[in-house]
């Protein structure tokens, strides 16, 4: 029926908002503008940024000029990046294996029948829980060249006569802040095993056991291929929280000895926020992503093989 | 009786100027005095360093509330640890946002300074007033002719010994040159009392000891035209020495920051080290540690083949950042803060920490008032600044955060390179901020 007075918006905007109700396309754009924002704003305005001043001579305080591949030209013939890269893929590859085999270790004994089960999950997560700078200080004074615990009681049990130089020499330092990056992952790794583990039905070990499978067999068979998606997911991010790792070598050793336990992030700060050198410790920065790229196809591409999943042989 | 904002601004530099003058018992013939008058509804945010001696941190912020109380403008005093001071106030120039006011460190003002007020008659009226700014601290503060900055403090940096082990070690009194000061570090590791000094990337301690390594031995980082010169054999002969030295010293500095030796001494470990006054007064502090306290010496580093006491102290100084609502304000607290009643209220309540920028202060009673001041006292006086013998700009700033002489010395006397290596490599990265 027309409408008398002629005035026909009301019925227009609710037909208008009857229409934005029930379009799935607009009310997904919507819901989703938010979660764009900040990921524009947020991660890709800074990354973009960052790769831009890694193409330019910005310092702190100036606004730099572009210079293409300059600051990368100089990183290449750079003695202290490359020691830093070196680092960084040591760090990375021996503290994700440690923290891989010793979590994952740590899952199937939590995932056992032990008494006060709850209790032992909830202190593994303690090394997880407590901020990384306070364990970093605390590893500093275990690490001390003076005052180490670890040295003060193998002295009292007469195993050493002096204080191991832990952070004073490059191949002890390299071990103890893998060490404690270990420390500070394991609980990560082990609490997301658990859950993975968790999920892998109790009949198919049953079944398994039924058909004679010994543990080991039970375990490579059954339990390692229903985890490895979970794995590949818990190792992509392990690997990328330990490949930009900043704050425990920044409070324990500041890249020393002699950078020897500088890593990328760390130089990237150094040479950057400190120094100045925008420019150049944005290319650092920026060197690192090709890294990072290839830990994440690994992860994802390697471990997440469908066919040896399945017991086949890909 | 209230003091209202216009009459502080028109009194206080008189009053206090007149305190100042009965310091010196000279007469100067200063600049015109500025007035700065507060904005309206001003306050300010100032971000400084933590302090290392509590009666710096209370007589600056009674000085603060003097200054409020009379001007009715508030002043937040931040602080932070003092080695996050230089990133917090570069990111601060970078972004154009944060607090007004900083004390930064070394050279920073001169990374920055398009982003800073200038200060050039507030710190010319002062420089006149009170027999002027130490050199090697206005030096840090001035580009040109302009005050990019205020030079606010040395942080004296001293020898800290135990007199009773060097006497054990053979020796009555404290060498006065480099050769008898490595024989006495010799003797003092042969009885079981070492030495020891940063060798790691402690950025004052680490840099304090390097430098004196580098200058007490002729070598310097770069030329009067900033030309990177590091490459010499004086530098050869510094690393020398210094491999020497390192020998003595207890096992672990090379990972030491800051703060270890100041542990290493105070738990009786070492015997010699170099640390500011604050190392006497933790030691003071602890009543378990009154016979090291009467022990505790302290003396300027010895003098090398060069023939003269050249050492590195950490400089700090004021900046008010362009972007600052209330420029006139942070000028008045600062002028507020720099006369004399307050400015000798603070450098008394540091404890001889913080060494003054002005000449007429020389005369506090706190450097007399403790034998143990004496070495720190001339620290403004003497100092060489970071960048010499070239400009200071941001290079040198640079140069220094990136720990390249501080990494040279301690690739060398660890072995992981040798002296002329070593030497090559800090070449190479210090000609990266030179811009060969």
């Amino acid at each position: 029926m027309p409408n008398p007075s002629g005035n026909d918006s009301p019925s227009r905007s609710g037909t208008l908002l009857l229409r934005f109700n029930n379009s799935r396309n607009a009310l997904g754009f919507v819901f989703m503008l938010p979660a764009a924002i900040f990921l524009l704003g947020f991660l890709t305005y800074p990354l973009g940024l960052g790769v831009w001043l890694g193409f330019t001579d910005t310092r702190i305080g100036r606004a730099g000029d572009f210079v293409g591949l300059q600051n990368y030209a100089y990183l290449m013939d750079d003695d202290v990046f490359w020691l830093s890269v070196f680092n960084t893929v040591v760090y990375t590859f021996v503290a994700s294996i440690l923290k891989f085999a010793l979590g994952l270790w740590l899952a199937l004994i939590l995932n056992e029948k032990l008494p006060f089960k709850s209790f032992f999950r909830a202190i593994v997560l303690l090394p997880w829980v407590v901020p990384t700078v306070l364990s970093a200080l605390a590893f500093w004074w275990i690490y001390d060249a003076q005052f180490s615990i670890l040295s003060w009681s193998l002295m009292k049990l007469g195993l050493i006569e002096q204080p191991i130089n832990f952070l004073g020499d490059p191949i002890n330092a390299r071990a103890s802040v893998i060490a404690a990056n270990v420390w500070r992952g394991i609980p990560f790794v082990a609490i997301s095993l658990l859950a993975g583990l968790q999920t892998i039905p109790v009949s198919l070990q049953e079944a398994a056991s039924l058909d004679g499978a010994t543990p080991w067999k039970r375990f490579r068979y059954v339990t390692l291929p229903m985890l490895t998606p979970i794995i590949a997911v818990v190792m992509t991010f392990s690997v990328l929280f330990t490949f930009t790792d900043f704050q425990l070598i920044y409070v324990l050793t500041k890249g020393g000895p002699v950078n020897a336990t500088h890593l990328m992030a760390t130089l990237s700060f150094q040479r950057g926020i400190p120094g100045g050198q925008l420019g150049e410790g944005a290319a650092i920065a920026v060197a690192m992503i090709p890294f990072l790229l290839a830990s994440i196809l690994f992860s994802f591409f390697g471990l997440q093989r469908r066919k040896w999943q399945q017991g086949g042989t890909d | 009786m209230k003091i209202n904002r216009r009459d502080l601004l028109a009194a206080s530099a008189s009053l206090a100027g007149a305190a100042g003058l009965g310091l010196t018992g000279s007469q100067p013939a200063f600049a015109q005095e500025p007035a700065y008058t507060p904005e309206a509804g001003a306050s300010l945010r100032l971000l400084r360093w933590a302090p290392f001696v509590q009666g710096d941190e209370d007589a600056w912020l009674a000085n603060t509330k003097k200054f409020t109380d009379a001007t009715g403008v508030q002043v937040r005093v931040d602080k932070e640890s003092w080695e996050d001071i230089r990133p917090k106030a570069a990111v601060t120039a970078n972004v154009g946002s944060g607090p007004d006011m900083v004390f930064c460190w070394f050279d920073d003002a001169h990374q920055y300074p398009d982003k800073l007020v200038d200060l050039t008659d507030l710190g010319t009226y002062l420089d006149g007033k009170y027999g002027g700014f130490y050199d090697g601290l206005k030096g840090y503060a001035k580009r040109g002719d302009k005050y990019i900055a205020l030079p606010l403090a040395a942080i004296g940096n001293a020898v800290c010994y135990r007199q009773s082990r060097i006497e054990a070690a053979g020796f009555k009194e404290f060498p006065k040159d480099t050769a008898g000061f490595l024989d006495l570090c010799k003797a003092m590791k042969a009885q079981g009392t070492p030495a020891g000094f940063a060798h790691g990337k402690a950025v004052g301690d680490g840099n304090n000891y390097v430098h004196w390594l580098l200058w007490s031995h002729g070598g310097k980082m770069v030329d009067e035209a900033g030309v990177v010169a590091i490459n010499s054999p004086e530098t050869i002969a510094a690393i020398n020495y210094a491999k020497a030295l390192y020998e003595t010293f207890i096992p672990g500095t090379e990972s030491w920051q800051d703060i270890n030796n100041n542990r290493a001494f105070l738990a009786g470990q070492i015997s010699l080290t170099a640390n500011g006054v604050s190392l006497y007064y933790a030691a003071k502090k602890d009543e378990k540690l009154k016979d090291m306290v009467a022990d505790l010496r302290a003396t300027n580093f010895p003098i090398g083949p060069v023939g003269m006491g050249v050492e590195l102290y950490q400089t700090t100084q004021a900046v008010v950042f362009n972007h600052t609502k209330y420029p006139n304000a942070c000028k008045a607290y600062l002028k507020f803060m720099y006369e004399a009643e307050q400015m000798n209220a603070w450098i008394t309540g540091s404890s001889a920490y913080c060494c003054q920028p002005l000449k007429a202060f020389a005369s506090n009673p706190v450097w007399t008032a403790d034998p143990i001041h004496a070495p720190y006292a001339k620290a403004s006086e003497t100092l060489r600044p970071n960048g010499y013998a070239g400009p200071l700009g941001y290079a040198s700033a640079a140069v220094m955060a990136d720990y390249v002489l501080v990494d040279m010395f301690a690739a060398a006397v660890t072995g992981s390179a040798t002296p002329e290596e070593a030497v090559a490599q800090a070449e190479k990265r210090a000609n990266r901020y030179y811009k060969v």
